[in-house]
């Protein structure tokens, strides 16, 4: 849900990261936050217990520019992943605009990837929104453990499991290195905001 | 959806805000909606970030909202949190807005209440049409050329 304010010209949107416990959700925005400058971020909010698991959300404001006279700001937050605090998720995704769905590449959540995207389907049918509608992008984390002990999934196989019916854009990632990470948010705000512009330009005409 | 604010419903909320304000001695005032995004700030600019602000107070509502539904309640409309020397109270403005006043000991959490009790009814009816016209405006979604988008 676009906030759209007429009076400061300006549009701020909310795109969460989802995805299952450790995919590396908070991790994505730790290293935007340390890489953003101050004129365009707010501070970084994080809800989390003592085991570093996030325990309600974690928050991050940036603004991205102008797009049409209008002042972009999104605001990004991430969910807790672990199954028991769906009630937590769904809050979270109260006005949602767009989703980062995070995967952990790590071959044994592979079911834990496909379980979380069903309840994401769910969650957002529940707020009368389309998984294949809203503005998504997948991102296959922790690309880096390729060649080490840990046996990791090939994309291909990410790909089958998550997005051979949605068919929406996704990135190889490391968030710990910072690979991907970027890529990732350019990629959602982009068609986020393509989706809040479009209908700037249906509404714009009946407003002013 | 998308909600839309114009400048005459922010001119109108602001004065609304900007009494609650002077009449409550209160020394700020926000309006956030129920996602945690800010409407409207009325009063002295607290240095803190207002977008990190509204975002744990939307938070916060949803989370006590969900309390009160294990006690049987439909939701808590009011919550206020007392420091040493700041105040904050919370209240829900009808169904989709929560407003925040930042207060401290120079003014009681009576007057606060009172005068926000005032002007409840008013500011739901803004929002409300507000809102209103926002669900009126998700049927112009419709099919759009491609060749038209940005």
């Amino acid at each position: 849900m676009p906030f759209i304010n007429f009076s400061k010209d300006e549009i701020q949107c909310k795109i969460v990261y989802y995805g299952p416990g450790f995919c590396g959700k908070t991790t994505n925005l730790q290293y935007i936050y340390n890489q953003t400058s101050e004129k365009v971020r707010g501070k970084m909010v994080s809800i989390d217990t003592k085991g570093d698991r996030t325990l309600f959300f974690d928050f991050l404001s940036l603004n991205l520019g102008k797009i049409r006279g209008f002042d972009i700001r999104v605001q990004l937050y991430t969910v807790p992943g672990q199954v028991h605090y769906d009630a937590t998720r769904k809050l979270v995704l109260k006005g949602v605009d767009g989703v980062v769905f995070v995967a952990d590449s790590l071959k044994v959540q592979r079911k834990k990837n496909i379980e979380s995207l069903i309840n994401l389907a769910k969650n957002l049918a529940e707020k009368g929104i389309s998984i294949r509608t809203i503005p998504l992008v997948l991102q296959y984390n922790k690309r880096d453990l390729s060649g080490s002990d840990a046996e990791i999934l090939p994309i291909e196989v990410l790909e089958k499991d998550l997005n051979s019916m949605l068919k929406v854009p996704s990135f190889p990632a490391s968030a710990v290195k910072g690979i991907g990470v970027f890529e990732t948010l350019r990629e959602i705000s982009k068609l986020v905001v393509k989706d809040v512009s479009r209908k700037i330009m249906l509404i714009d005409k009946q407003v002013r | 959806m998308q909600v839309i604010v114009t400048k005459r419903d922010i001119e109108r909320i602001r004065a609304i805000l900007s009494k609650v304000v002077v009449a409550s001695c209160a020394h700020s005032v926000l309006l956030i909606d129920r996602s945690g995004q800010l409407i409207a700030h009325e009063g002295a600019a607290p240095e803190m970030d207002l977008t990190a602000l509204s975002a744990l107070t939307a938070a916060n509502f949803g989370a006590t909202t969900e309390i009160a539904r294990l006690l049987g309640e439909e939701e808590f409309t009011l919550l206020f949190h007392k420091g040493k020397s700041e105040n904050v109270y919370f209240s829900a403005i009808g169904e989709h807005a929560i407003m925040v006043t930042l207060f401290d000991d120079h003014t009681s959490l009576g007057l606060i209440r009172l005068r926000i009790n005032q002007i409840a009814d008013e500011l739901s009816e803004i929002l409300l049409s507000i809102f209103e016209r926002s669900k009126g405006s998700a049927r112009l979604k419709g099919p759009i050329p491609e060749g038209k988008r940005e």
